[in-house]
């Protein structure tokens, strides 16, 4: 129970962290938070590493290596499509060259 | 020590997810920020790779080069009219992700050998994760519109699915009960089910306007399960990044609801817009119909123009037409500014990402109590593809289903050109008065359609 307690710390502390940082960001740049904080929760990917990459039940391989396959398209999808949002914000107001 | 270095690697993780979504605060940043986000992440996954357990490499690798392949492809080739879609999608296999790393766990549970909240976080991670999967996954099918867009609605609806959480939770607390004697697959397959049945019901009376709220929640919900997944294995970079998401989703349902002013649970369980109520507005007033060269004259001797988009701009793919506009009246000395609605479109942020693809500058996009102020002094507004975002009733009519939300005021501008392809009602289902207004002209056509008449007309005024 008291890593349980531990962990709940964390996560409580990081929420609050977490709501600090997010409202500070503008309208305009909601939809790429919504992605970029997407590919973050991606992380899980981590999870299913340990799993797949434990030797023993084999059932239990096969549940990991699915979970890598969700993870990494998590990883990978959020993070491209945010950077493919973003790179469209990245004119300066008033300057009018095309990228 | 590489036990030591591997904490550290996700301690830096960590940062370099609160630094991303610090830097998201200006667009100057934003970009780098993402990058950072990213060499965290991989920082992390190379990181996990030496970890002790880690023996072998296979699944892992193929596992990994799958997912890239598919994610990377996906985020590259889906058009940005499809972002709400995709960011569901990427919503769900997150969600999904957590959801098989719970069970992976709970396969292996040994009898006895574990503390009371490895239980307690399996149960509540499938629970979540399985949510957030299928929930994802039919609000992906609305959005795509491989179903209706519109709320489906059934009788028992709200008391089916209060039960079916309530059996998840008597599912939930038995498994934990249960634990210490070790796994009881068959009652950890129902709980799966039924979550991932409860996923797509809850989903259902949900409409297609209300889809930003949706898609701030699954968002939510993604971030807890991958919280979940790290009280589960006892890792502290899965529980602060599954905390960021989750409260950044959290804020983001809490602004577009406020956007609405309509309460969480009346979004989610409202089944708002389910029917189409024909109020006495329409009887009896006719609406003033506009052409192309009438529109275009207009606009090029107005000196302050505001366009307001919504779903429409979306649908009707006008994003690069709408620049072309803005662009043609800017040569002409026209002043072009664009007013977003928090909740136009079917995601937060939907309508400055689309204008943003087009190459309109940001500056141009003004959020909504911005440009109420400057609407006054505007010469011309034109609402393209929007309409319950416009609806002077939610000011003034007390029994209107708007009432109260914060609407953009075209109506106080000098002129209004609506351009829409009939009268029918907006998303609410209710009639909008604006377009009965003197002032008012209508464009009747598909958004790309009619942007493309006027730049011709334009050519000629």
């Amino acid at each position: 129970m008291a890593e349980l307690l531990f962990a709940l710390n964390i996560f409580i502390l990081a929420t609050f962290v977490g709501f600090e940082v997010i409202s500070k960001v503008p309208r305009l740049l909601h939809t790429p938070l919504m992605s970029g904080s997407n590919a973050i929760s991606g992380v899980s990917i981590i999870g299913a590493i340990l799993i797949a990459g434990a030797v023993g039940d084999p059932g239990r391989t096969i549940l990991g290596f699915f979970a890598v396959i969700l993870g990494a398209i998590n990883v990978f999808g959020g993070f491209v499509v945010t950077d493919r949002m973003l790179q469209m914000f990245k004119r300066q107001p008033g300057d009018d060259t095309r990228r | 020590m590489t036990t030591s270095l591997i904490e550290l690697s996700y301690l830096l993780a960590g940062v370099t997810f609160i630094v991303a979504l610090k830097w998201l605060s200006s667009p100057k940043t934003a970009r780098t920020g993402n990058r950072i986000g990213a060499v965290g992440m991989f920082v992390a996954i190379i990181a996990t790779l030496f970890h002790q357990g880690v023996l072998r490499f296979e699944y892992i690798i193929a596992g990994i080069l799958i997912g890239a392949v598919i994610g990377t492809v996906a985020a590259r080739k889906a058009p940005m009219t499809a972002m709400p879609q995709m960011v569901a999608v990427f919503n769900g296999v997150g969600g999904g992700a957590s959801l098989l790393v719970a069970w992976a766990e709970y396969w292996v549970l040994a009898p006895g050998k574990h503390s009371l909240d490895v239980p307690i976080s399996i149960a509540f991670t499938v629970f979540i994760g399985a949510i957030t999967f299928s929930g994802s996954m039919m609000a992906y099918a609305k959005l795509q519109e491989l179903v209706s867009g519109r709320p489906i609605v059934y009788r028992f609806q709200q008391p089916g699915n209060i039960a079916l959480m309530v059996v998840c939770l008597l599912l939930g607390i038995y498994l934990v009960w249960q634990a210490p004697a070790g796994p009881a697959m068959i009652p950890f397959y129902v709980l799966m089910v039924l979550s991932l049945v409860l996923g797509v019901t809850f989903i259902l009376p949900i409409g297609g306007a209300d889809m930003p709220v949706l898609i701030a929640l699954l968002n939510a919900f993604s971030g807890l399960a991958g919280a979940g997944a790290g009280f589960i294995l006892h890792n502290h970079v899965l529980i602060v990044a599954g905390a960021l998401v989750g409260s950044s989703g959290v804020l983001l349902t809490q602004i577009m609801c406020w956007a609405m002013n309509r309460p969480v649970s009346n979004v989610l369980f409202g089944t708002f817009g389910a029917t189409v109520q024909v109020t006495g507005a329409a009887a009896g007033k006719t609406a003033q119909a506009i052409q192309a060269d009438e529109a275009a004259t207009l606009l090029a001797y107005a000196q302050r123009v505001v366009i307001v988009p919504g779903y429409g701009l979306a649908v009707s793919r006008a994003q690069n037409e709408t620049r072309d506009l803005m662009k043609a009246l800017e040569e002409r000395g026209v002043e072009v500014k664009f007013a977003i609605h928090p909740v136009a479109g079917r995601m937060p942020g939907h309508m400055n990402v689309l204008l943003a693809e087009a190459d309109i500058p940001y500056d141009k996009l003004v959020d909504m109590e911005v440009i109420n102020p400057e609407l006054e002094r505007t010469d011309v507004a034109v609402v393209l593809g929007a309409n319950d975002v416009v609806n002077p009733a939610a000011r003034s009519d007390t029994g209107s289903p708007l009432y109260g939300m914060p609407i953009i005021d075209v109506d106080k501008a000098a002129h209004v050109i609506v351009i829409k392809r009939s009268l029918a009602p907006g998303f609410a289902g209710v009639d909008n008065d604006l377009f009965y207004m003197p002032k008012t002209r209508m464009f009747f056509a598909d958004g790309r359609d009619a942007l493309v008449k006027i730049l011709q007309e334009l050519k000629n005024v």
